[in-house]
């Protein structure tokens, strides 16, 4: 019976391309998982919509959207509705092809992220032997896009915006991907599927995450503020802070293309908290043994909900980022903070199993930690803190 | 045609536009753009003949690449820094004003 | 089939690339171009030199060539030809390069061997290649890597001590 209901999507699929004739089936199978990719992403795109108003405003203690529906639950519809409406504005010196094409690439490359994310026992699009190189050449292509709609729209703060953009993007992508390595170096595959396999079993009741040893532990976080920082999401929203910049990159979009830049936004951070989900925190696994008969997907759901309620949450409480300090930030602190993770690592896989590993390696992390955030703060002072207080 | 002569062919191809947009444009970012073409051309040889070459499992001809891909982005990089460099003092990218040592 | 439309898209990528006005045009081109060329090496069944392409020349070099096109714009009219004018006689050398490439190939006894079958490369198989065959070749490829990055960005940087 459980088994029935964690492979309930996949018997599904099975009996309803058994219907099509033999040479049709894979075509089929695929066109079934890409159409429930598409549909249930842009429902988890609309639910996050209000529960990050919703979020915000409680965070910032006010109502959030509360008159569509009860308790503003139907509001994404209301604003799926004024997207499609309203006039698409497009200036008049802008660069008219790539004006267009840019939202269309963007969620054309947020939506194919999803192809090598293990949902559930057996439910991957595309088991690839690279999966994780996949996503970040796939991610890569987003960043090209951010500056198509920043130069199209002949708006120097539409310009200025996307440089900074891709600027950050370009200088997260060095901690991110090293956070990846040491992952992928525990785990001897390249292979989404393969990561989550090797962090299956348990001893006890205490699953076999990456998260919970400290080179993991230290990885997810370094993953996890990079990740912030790949979807332009507060505190490095500088690219596209209200306050600042109006609106950056997508200034001049109104309508339905703003409402695609949105989409391809939040798609993105679903799938770079989706990929964070299964390198460090197991996939589908459940996280204590004997919770094992739930199914596998409802797992990978309120995993991506949790880190979705992160996001949120960072988001109402951590004040912006300034560029210099984003990149100092980036360059002084996680790029060498990776570094010395992947070295840990690997003595982490050659110290036989016990407390002096544990030791070592927290050790290992726990020093340069200090070490680095001191050289942020003090200019490699190291000296007693200092505190201003306002008079 | 097979497939390996049609490879080539597009590799050939693609040199040859590489070749003509290197040779003359008068924009030095896009003589740049012409070589990154040659290179990627190279590249594609490299990789046709891997697949359909008499010996796949060596890898050799892939690994040729990665290191090709590396070596290109590196010479990008370099090449692009001194037209930055160079259009600081010239004020412009155009090959046929950079003269002065002609003669 | 698939590898014509790849081909067409990469060769058109091409020629718009060298035959824009607009830089910036030219440089979302050849993006087209590297990405037909990253296609073509999937359909090759070389996974990871497709990916590491569209990593590296998309995501990397694209990005630096439009970083340099926007560095250094020329602010004043363009209204001569974007060929060089002492460039007319380079026609007949690309034409004869060309020629001489696909009259090799159409008459190479290479070509009409037999296709060997898809070969299967894992992942594990170029890493045991690059840490045991291949190990030298990497490091160099590192030291050169750091070195060009020193170099290009100190090349790059603005002069203190520039005349004002």
């Amino acid at each position: 019976m459980g088994e029935t209901a964690d492979q309930f999507f996949v018997i599904l699929q099975h009996w309803l391309v058994g219907h099509a004739p033999a040479s049709f089936r894979p075509l089929l199978s695929a066109l079934f998982s890409v159409v429930a990719i598409l549909v249930v992403f842009a429902f988890l795109f609309a639910i996050t919509t209000v529960l990050e108003r919703k979020g915000l405003g409680r965070i910032q203690n006010r109502y959030g959207p509360n008159r569509v529906g009860p308790f503003g639950v139907l509001q994404p519809i209301a604003d799926g509705i004024k997207s499609l409406t309203k006039e698409d504005i497009v200036p008049q010196a802008a660069d008219k092809a790539v004006h267009f094409l840019a939202p269309v690439v963007l969620v054309l490359a947020a939506f194919s992220l999803y192809a090598v994310l293990p949902i559930g026992r057996n439910m991957v699009l595309a088991n690839l032997d690279s999966g994780v190189l996949y996503f970040f050449a796939v991610s890569s292509v987003m960043e090209l896009t951010i500056f198509m709609a920043g130069w199209s729209s002949r708006n120097k703060y539409s310009l200025l915006g996307a440089m900074r953009a891709i600027a950050q993007m370009i200088s997260y992508e060095v901690p991110l991907i090293l956070a990846s390595v040491t992952v992928i170096m525990a785990a001897g595959s390249v292979s989404t599927v393969a990561i989550v396999e090797s962090q299956a079993g348990y001893s006890g009741i205490l699953p076999h995450w990456f998260v919970f040893t400290p080179w993991g532990f230290t990885g997810f976080i370094l993953f996890m503020i990079a990740a912030t920082a790949e979807s332009n999401r507060s505190p490095f929203d500088l690219p596209e802070g209200e306050s600042e910049i109006i609106a950056g990159y997508y200034t001049e979009y109104s309508g339905f293309k703003f409402a695609l830049f949105f989409l391809g936004e939040y798609l993105g951070m679903f799938a770079i908290s989706g990929l964070g989900i299964t390198l460090f925190l197991g996939g589908w696994a459940a996280p204590l043994s004997f919770l094992t008969w739930i199914p596998s997907y409802l797992w990978f759901f309120t995993k991506l909900l949790a880190m979705t309620v992160m996001f949120i949450w960072i988001r109402g409480t951590l004040p912006r980022l300034r560029m210099d300090q984003l990149m100092n930030f980036a360059w002084r602190f996680m790029l060498p903070m990776a570094l010395l993770n992947l070295v840990t690592a690997g003595v982490w896989r050659f110290l036989p199993h016990g407390v002096v590993r544990w030791f070592v390696c927290g050790l290992l992390v726990v020093v340069p930690y200090v070490f680095l955030s001191r050289g942020l703060m003090q200019g490699w002072k190291l000296e007693k803190r200092v505190y201003r207080f306002a008079e | 045609m097979t497939s390996l002569s049609s490879c080539l062919l597009l590799s050939a191809l693609l040199f040859a536009i590489g070749l003509a947009g290197a040779l003359m444009r008068r924009n030095a970012i896009l003589v740049l753009i012409g070589i990154e073409l040659m290179l990627n051309a190279a590249n594609l040889n490299f990789i046709a003949f891997w697949r359909y070459g008499p010996n796949p499992e060596a890898l050799t001809g892939m690994m040729f690449v990665i290191f090709s891909i590396g070596v290109a982005a590196a010479e990008a990089a370099v090449g692009l820094a001194l037209i930055i460099s160079l259009y600081r003092h010239i004020k412009t990218t155009n090959i046929d004003e950079v003269n002065s040592m002609r003669g | 089939m698939l590898f014509m439309i790849f081909a067409i898209l990469t060769v058109a990528g091409a020629v718009a690339a060298l035959s824009l006005r607009n830089l910036v045009h030219s440089v979302l081109a050849l993006t087209l171009a590297f990405a037909g060329l990253a296609a073509v090496y999937l359909q090759l069944g070389a996974q990871f030199i497709g990916l590491a392409q569209i990593l590296v020349y998309v995501g990397a070099v694209a990005i630096l060539i439009v970083f340099a096109v926007l560095l250094t714009r020329d602010t004043r009219a363009t209204s001569q030809s974007i060929i060089s004018s002492s460039r007319i006689g380079s026609w007949p050398v690309v034409l004869a390069v060309f020629g001489i490439l696909a009259w090799a190939i159409r008459h190479s006894a290479r070509s009409q061997w037999a296709i060997p079958p898809q070969p299967e490369t894992s992942i594990q198989q170029i890493g045991n290649a690059m840490m045991l065959r291949f190990a030298l070749p990497l490091e160099i490829i590192g030291l050169l890597l750091t070195v060009a990055l020193i170099g290009a960005v100190t090349i790059a940087m603005r002069e203190q001590e520039e005349t004002r």
